[in-house]
Order: structure tokens, then sequence, then C-alpha cells
């Protein structure tokens, strides 16, 4: 039945297949939308543990060129030096084992990607950078960070192995049981190697708003990796379309809708990704625009919408105030955990509070709605002193 | 009582000059958990291949169009008073929209019957 046509399908295509899981083009890979449905599977993961097949995203390496003869903090601090060309976080100060989320910008202070940047907990991997970008954007971020970098790094794509997120608060003894005790002893946003299942690179992170797990593990064992997760009676598989609803409650954004080349990390509401140093520094691109919206403001901003009623209000909708046009609703949808309608978009700063209320245009019809604060749904991540 | 269906996965049921029209099976299975639906008001009229009501799951909203003509001269009440959960239950049963009164008749001789709507979404 499954035209796959010049769609490329995940290696564990066939696996996800004999679970009967709805498939559909995303980023130009066939990939799992839906096992027993969205609902269920939400609900699933924020009760027990969703395993999430991301294959189609952007894992890499970036790293000094073999033989670069330098150590420790400053092989850190030269290929961390090297990525800052291209994004506003603190990639120097990261400690080993460390993630950040941030983003590479434009010169006009737009948003080309998001992605995480991981610096290895390994001394021996001092000098590299493990760097996940978006399905969508990897060849284009692939193509800019070799461009700044041109001879003076090297850009190593992962996307031939598979990535798999492990979501929900059964995520750690999942983990622990089927894969190491150490996973569950590991802060959020920290990265560390295990051999287990060949060799596997393991992020504490997630998109989902739940404690968990991104394993990035090569082809060739992620199957066994795959079926012995979900042999665990607190894991089921989760597709596309469960992962989208649970990253709206938890108010994260989806690059090409929340985020764009014309929005600028402050409207997003992203200032807290851009530290101290760099800030100080003003030295990365669009840090111009950037930097005076950081001090004086942006005129729009992200915010969470809440309709009045039932009627949900899709990416597209207009946001009106007393019959003008304020904004726009950039993702939207239903929330199983709300049981109700939840929106996301950007708006007018003056009209950006919690509590204000405006008009939704839902197929021509005005529709009261609560600005609302992110996340809807509180974040679970597990962060131990 | 004959049931015709549309390719947009319309169902439309005769009994005298009322049709009732909901989404079929299918439809409800693709859908998955309807979460919220739009039924217009009696004493509109609509014109074969209109939009005439919406339904939306946790994925997708999607448009139901008018199967044939007519004039709306009843709503389904428990979908009026949100009780969702009726469309996914008995699409083609408990679960209808509305209740058409029929512009044409001969409309419904352009739509399908049971076994060729079967053919259909065997084809999809």
């Amino acid at each position: 039945m499954t035209e796959a046509g010049s769609l490329k399908t995940l290696p564990l295509d066939a696996l996800w297949r004999a679970r009967t899981s709805k498939f559909g083009d995303f980023a130009g890979y066939d990939m799992p939308l839906q096992f027993e449905g969205l609902i269920p599977e939400h609900n699933w993961t924020r009760a027990h543990a969703g395993l999430f097949d991301v294959s189609h995203m952007g894992p890499s390496f970036f790293a000094l060129p073999k033989g670069h003869g330098l150590e420790g903090e400053a092989a850190h601090g030269k290929i961390a030096a090297l990525i800052e060309r291209l994004v506003p976080a603190d990639i120097q100060g990261l400690k080993p084992g460390q993630v950040r989320y941030t983003m590479i910008t434009n010169e006009e202070g737009g948003v080309l990607d998001d992605l995480m940047i991981a610096r290895p907990a390994e001394a021996g991997a001092a000098g590299d950078l493990y760097v996940v970008v978006n399905a969508g954007c990897k060849h284009q971020d692939w193509a800019l960070i070799e461009a700044a970098t041109t001879g003076e790094a090297d850009l190593v794509r992962a996307d031939d192995r598979c990535l798999l997120a492990l979501q929900g608060p059964s995520a750690h003894r999942v983990a622990a049981e089927v894969i190491d005790p150490a996973l569950a002893e590991m802060n959020f946003m920290t990265v560390k190697r295990f051999a287990a299942f060949g060799r596997i690179t393991v992020t504490r992170s997630g998109y989902t708003g739940e404690d968990g797990y991104e394993i990035l593990v090569r082809a060739e064992t992620a199957k066994d990796l795959a079926e012995a997760l979900l042999a665990h009676p607190e894991v089921k598989p989760v597709g596309l379309g469960a992962r989208d609803s649970l990253r709206l409650e938890a108010g994260l954004c989806l690059y090409g809708h929340d985020l764009d080349p014309a929005t600028s990390p402050i409207e997003a509401d992203l200032a807290w990704t851009i530290q101290k140093r760099r800030r100080e520094a003003r030295d990365f691109p669009g840090a111009k625009r950037i930097l005076r919206e950081y001090e004086l403001g942006p005129a729009r901003k992200r915010v969470g919408i809440r309709p009045n009623d039932r009627a949900p209000a899709r990416e597209g909708v207009e946001i009106m105030k007393d019959g003008k046009t304020i904004g726009i609703v950039t993702s939207g949808g239903f929330s199983p955990t709300l049981n109700g309608p939840i929106s996301m978009g950007y708006v007018e700063a003056a009209h950006a509070e919690p509590g204000h209320v405006v008009d939704l245009m839902i197929r021509g019809v005005p529709r009261p709605a609560t600005v609302t604060p992110l996340p809807f749904v509180p974040h679970r991540y597990v962060r131990k002193k | 009582m004959t049931t015709r269906y549309t390719k947009d996965h319309e169902w439309v049921r005769l009994d005298g000059d009322i049709a009732t029209v909901g989404i079929t099976q299918y439809a409800a299975e693709q859908l998955g958990d309807v979460v919220y639906a739009e039924l217009p008001e009696p004493g509109r009229s609509f014109k074969q291949g209109d939009d005439m009501a919406v339904v939306e799951s946790a994925k997708t909203a999607s448009d139901v169009y008018a199967p044939v003509s007519g004039e709306i001269v009843e709503v389904n009440a428990e979908i009026k008073n949100e009780n969702w959960q009726i469309i996914n239950d008995g699409p083609e049963a408990d679960g209808w929209f509305v209740k058409l009164k029929l512009a044409d008749k001969t409309e419904l001789d352009a739509l399908m019957d049971e076994a060729a709507y079967a053919d259909y979404v065997k084809g999809l």
C-alpha cells in the first residue's frame, strides 16, 4: 500500500511497519506518524514512556582536524569558538558533558534553525562537539557550518545512524534496566557515551517536556536497542503526531512554524539561550537586532493562547483585538493533557501579557481566547544537584 | 432506504425527501478521536459540494461537504452538545451530522453505492 516514491526510509522502517503505524512524509523521510492513536500515544508518554524514531534529524560531529595537538580546555575552547561564529550561545563555557539548546542566526537576527550542541564528557573527545540539527534544515546547516569554518574543523554527518528518543516519567527506569544503570544518574541536558548496543551517544534531553533520553545508535545495532526498549512493559512506540502535541503542550518551538528566518530569538522568548558572555561580546550573526530587542523589548512576542471555547485554532489563524489584526497563530491544536484546544503564536508586545483576551479568527468568525503563560503543561526535567 | 457515498467520505441516506448525512467509518478511522465538530444552523441551505460542517481530530481539521443540495432541517443534538465521541463510536449510525430536505433527488445518482464506495476505499 505504501508508496515511498523518492522518500527516504528509516533504517528501522520494517520494525515500525510491523506495528501497523501510519506513515507520512516529513522532511523527505517516510516517517511513522501514528501507532494506536495520537491521543493514547500522547497520554502514554506523559504517564509512562514513549519511544520515538527521530532518525530523520541531523546528528553530526564537529571536530578539530586530526592531529590538532590540543587537549582539554584548549581543544574545547578552539572548537567552541568556531561554532560560536554561527550561534549566539556560550559554547566555550560548556562543561564536559553539558548540552545546550541554541540557534543558528542570520545577519538580520532571524533564526535559520534551532539545534542542540553538546560537549562530550570523555577527555579523549576533547575538541569534538556533538551537534544535532533539524531534519528539514540539516543540509543548509551543515553547509553553513562548513563554509564558516573551512580548513579549521571537520563536520562528520551521523544521520546514517538512528536517533531514538525515549521520553516520559518511566524513561529513566527503562533506560537503567535496558541499557545501563548509569543512564539514570545523568542530569538533564548532559551527554555521555556508553559501550552498549555497539557504541551509543546518549543525551538526557528531549522535546516533549518530559524527562528522557535521545540515543544515537548505529543502524546495525539500532534494531536490537529498539526491540529491547519496546519489550519493556512501560514502553510503547509513539509517532510524530503525538510528538507535535507533546512539544506544543511543553511550549517548545517547531522550526518552520514557530521559528523562521524573519523571527528573532528575542521575539520567540528565547533570550535565555543567549548567555551573558555572548551578549557582552556582541559577536554573533544578527547581534545588532537581537541585542537591541533584548535591551528595548521586541515589537512582537511569542505567547501561549487558550481558546475560551472548544474550537482549535491552528497555524495561520489571525489573532485580533478590537477588530484589528495583532498577530498570528504559528502552532495550534488539541491538548490531550488539558482536554481542550491550545495554540502558540506571535502578538504585538502590548497584548502579550498573560490574561489578555484576544479574538481568534476561525473560519471567518472571531472567537475569544486568553493569552496564557508557557508551557501549558509543566516541564518535568530531572535536574540533580 | 438507499445509502450513497461521496469521494470525500460523506454518506447520505434518503428517507422520503429527508437526507441524513454523516462521515463514513473510513473517514472516522482516518481522523482518529474527534476533538471538535461544528454543525450548521437549521434553516441554512447548501448546494452540493459546499462546505457544510467541520470535524477536527488531534491531527487535523476536515471540512464536511454537502453531499446533496438542500436545507438543514435538523442537526445531531448530541454533537451540538459536544459529545464528539458519538462520531467515533458510530459514524454511520448515531454519529450522523445533519438532516437535509433534499432539493434535487437526481443528485444522488452521481454518488457511489455501498459496493462502489468499498472498492474506492480499497484503492486508497
